[in-house]
């Protein structure tokens, strides 16, 4: 592991053939003696990156991490150049994930707060479950389209699905989109048709106040991403929203 | 709609002993005593009564008993009242079939059909009375050998974290929620005292059992609830639940309206929504998920705690066990078709699943074959109501039981199976502040000790009618067992022979 110090508060490793325990071993210790920023280089598939952190830093990553990227993360920042892989931001609590590409399945499964911003598309099930509680409200930012399942089960904080890959008469692929959600709120630009929902998904336009609040998270995705957000918030947009808070509140007999 | 569906119960009382003082009234929360203000005397509504007991215990004058409606249906094997009566309720409401415990079916209670031995004249029983004996067990993967350093003569290999049991029982998950806070805290209190653990279920932790953490095992469910880092690393045990032998394959719905404020906060979800536990997790869709699951958790526990994962006793739960312990499972945790559960569709608690003893058999006698018994510790829960089920258990290839409505009866709780109504006349399974009152955690601890110290008195006889000193004596050891009016195939699945053999 060749690690350079920057200065006494950053360090650089280049993670080139590193074991993954190894690789998060040194990032605990790094953080616990004092380290806010780390540059990770080389970084190809190793999996559980800033999972567990005694407190929040600055994490760049030069590469292509592996599954589960800041599971259970509490704060930090990571910022990925490249792709990142299945459950990143799995049951995250607090922070932000900024990816400079595309990201695999099952992104931000059960998050309860912190920011996610997808310069591309996603795979299945991304936003899964997502929940907010007081303060805390996930958001996830997709810049092209997901696969199927995106938003299910969903029970709190905002998904983005800006479509900005879709070519012109083209129509998201995905199907079950936000099944069983009873909470939370998507907004998604880009034709969707009625069968691609699941049964508890209410269509509606964006209000004064879903323009307000998808507009901050577009300018937010453009600064990352250098885009341009007026453009964006042009494109029309449909708002999906639990047609009930309790989806299956009448399945039982007592 | 008018209701085809009799009372179940018939409330007597005794007017020559009720002195009217309303006592049962007050206790009675599914409203089946009330006081009649123009008639100046307690009444019963009849069919509102659920066999709690709980206005029997309390009346001051025992002026009130409980029996059994006498009313009768005309014989018919097929056409039990039980059928007749549930498809009514669906005629009359259109929705699954929700009920509370474990199931009541007459599912065979192999327990009941297998003995231990006894020691006689060529080895001799140990008197537990003069002779030391230890029930002491440590829970989590054991390496293939040891090495000792020969020059400084310590151990070489380095261990898996462990934890110590003084008894091999644990009370079983059961969620802030599903029970109330004060029975969570009689559990925690209880664990703490006797050196066991208790498990938060898929509930969070509230912040006021945090002192208890190391007598505490954090679930991780398809929920996700109160899941954060802290959580985890309060936790001495993390446990990913799969299934639980109630509701094997089905998820769970906690309804808004038990979602109270403080439910709320432990759970970290809004007051008054349902908290829905879907049937998968959705990042486990095969072993190798599973896997990234338990490393994902040692790396948020930085490889310190041992990671349980929870299934359901299923047709191919041998097959399922080897793949948990290949994917890293430390524990392993089997929930058998009696098992309990706070809510579930009558259907699935009654109908799937299989009994504990064939399931625990199967899959300890599996992972000795692959050679990879060591590598988890098996533990086992699902209808164990005796510390002669829990010798019985571990003799079968257990390291240890869990208990759940073992330890609620323990709390007053009756089997009345109406923990879904959250209307608990006991105050165990309720979020109503005023209902848990009932349960005072001091006295309710007490109780539970009184329990885990009485079997392990108990299970240190059996040991000792045994011939041996320890559990670990025990453990696997299935000679110790017999089998009574089972057949072949029962007695080779569960490796035992026939008494008399």
């Amino acid at each position: 592991m060749t690690e350079t110090v920057e200065t006494p508060r950053m360090v650089k490793i280049d993670t080139a053939g590193i074991y993954y325990r190894d690789l998060n071993a040194r990032l605990r210790k790094l953080v616990d003696e004092g380290v806010d920023q780390i540059v990770l280089q080389n970084v190809c598939g190793q999996r559980y990156i800033a999972s567990d952190l005694s407190r929040p830093v600055d994490i760049k990553i030069c590469g292509t991490p592996g599954n589960d990227l800041g599971a259970f993360m509490n704060g930090s920042r990571i910022e990925v150049f490249g792709n990142a892989q299945d459950c990143m931001a799995n049951t995250m609590n607090a922070g932000e994930i900024i990816i400079h590409g595309h990201a695999g399945d099952i992104c931000g499964m059960a998050a309860r707060g912190g920011k996610i911003f997808i310069r591309d598309y996603v795979g299945y099930r991304a936003g899964i479950h997502m929940k907010e509680y007081q303060d805390k409200k996930p958001v996830m930012v997709v810049g092209d389209t997901g696969q199927d399942f995106m938003g299910e089960y969903m029970a709190g904080g905002v998904l983005v699905v800006l479509g900005l890959g879709l070519k012109e008469g083209q129509k998201h692929k995905a199907n079950f989109i936000g099944t069983g959600i009873h909470g939370g709120v998507i907004y998604i630009s880009g034709e969707v048709e009625q069968h691609q929902l699941g049964k508890e998904v209410g269509v509606a336009e964006l209000d004064e106040h879903d323009r307000e609040i998808l507009g901050g998270l577009v300018a937010e995705y453009c600064e990352h991403f250098k885009r341009d957000a007026e453009a964006i918030m042009r494109r029309p947009f449909q708002k999906l929203y639990p047609k009930y808070l309790r989806p299956y509140g009448r399945m039982y007999s007592y | 709609m008018r209701t085809l569906v009799p009372a179940r119960f018939i409330v007597e009382r005794d007017a020559s002993k009720c002195i009217k003082c309303q006592v049962c009234v007050n206790q009675c929360s599914f409203d089946s005593h009330y006081w009649d203000a123009e008639d100046d005397e307690v009444k019963v509504r009849p069919g509102k009564c659920v066999g709690c007991h709980r206005c029997v215990m309390f009346c001051p004058t025992g002026a009130i008993n409980i029996r059994r409606s006498p009313l009768e249906y005309r014989e018919n094997y097929s056409w039990e009242p039980e059928y007749i009566e549930d498809i009514q309720k669906q005629a009359e409401q259109g929705g699954m079939l929700l009920t509370g415990m474990g199931t009541d079916k007459p599912h065979r209670i192999y327990w009941d059909h297998l003995v231990l031995n006894a020691s006689q004249v060529t080895n001799p029983s140990i008197d537990p009375l003069r002779e030391p004996m230890e029930l002491t067990t440590y829970l989590g993967s054991k390496p293939d050998r040891i090495e000792i350093d020969p020059s400084t003569g310590n151990l070489a290999t380095r261990l898996a974290p462990q934890v110590k049991l003084n008894v091999p029982v644990m009370f079983s998950a059961m969620s802030y929620g599903a029970v109330s806070l004060n029975v969570q805290q009689s559990l925690a209190r209880a664990a703490a005292e006797i050196g066991t653990m208790w498990n938060t279920g898929e509930g969070g932790l509230h912040p006021s059992l945090v002192k208890y953490a190391n007598n505490t095992t954090v679930q991780v469910a398809s929920g996700r609830f109160g899941v954060y880092s802290e959580y985890l690393k309060t936790g001495r045990i993390v446990e990913i639940k799969i299934g639980q032998g109630a509701k094997p394959g089905i998820g769970g719905h906690l309804p808004g309206e038990k979602v109270s404020a403080e439910v709320s906060l432990t759970r970290m979800i809004p007051q008054g929504t349902d908290a829905l536990s879907p049937a998968p997790q959705h990042d486990i869709y095969s072993i190798e998920d599973l896997s990234q699951l338990i490393y994902a958790l040692k790396e948020a526990t930085n490889y310190q705690k041992p990671i349980s994962v929870k299934i359901a006793a299923v047709h191919n739960s041998a097959a399922i066990a080897s793949g948990m312990v290949r994917a890293g499972a430390d524990i392993i945790v089997l929930d058998g078709i009696r098992g309990s559960t706070g809510a579930a569709p009558k259907a699935i608690r009654d109908n799937v699943g299989i009994p504990i003893e064939l399931a625990l058999a199967s899959v300890d006698t599996r992972l000795r074959a692959e050679g990879i018994r060591n590598q988890a510790s098996l533990v086992i829960s699902g209808g164990i109501r005796s510390s002669g089920d829990v010798a019985k258990a571990i003799a079968l290839g257990a390291d240890a039981v869990n208990i759940g409505t073992a330890a609620l009866v323990a709390l007053g709780c009756r089997v009345c199976q109406q923990c879904y109504t959250g209307k608990c006349a006991w105050g165990i399974c309720t979020s109503d502040l005023k209902l848990t009152k009932r349960i005072n955690p001091e006295l309710g601890a007490r109780r539970l000790v009184n329990m885990l110290r009485g079997w392990a008195l108990e299970i240190d006889d059996m040991l000792g009618g045994m011939g041996v000193n320890a559990i670990e004596s025990l453990r696997g050891n299935r000679l110790h067992l017999r089998g009574i009016g089972l057949n072949e195939k029962e007695l080779e699945i569960l490796g035992v022979r026939m008494a008399g053999d």
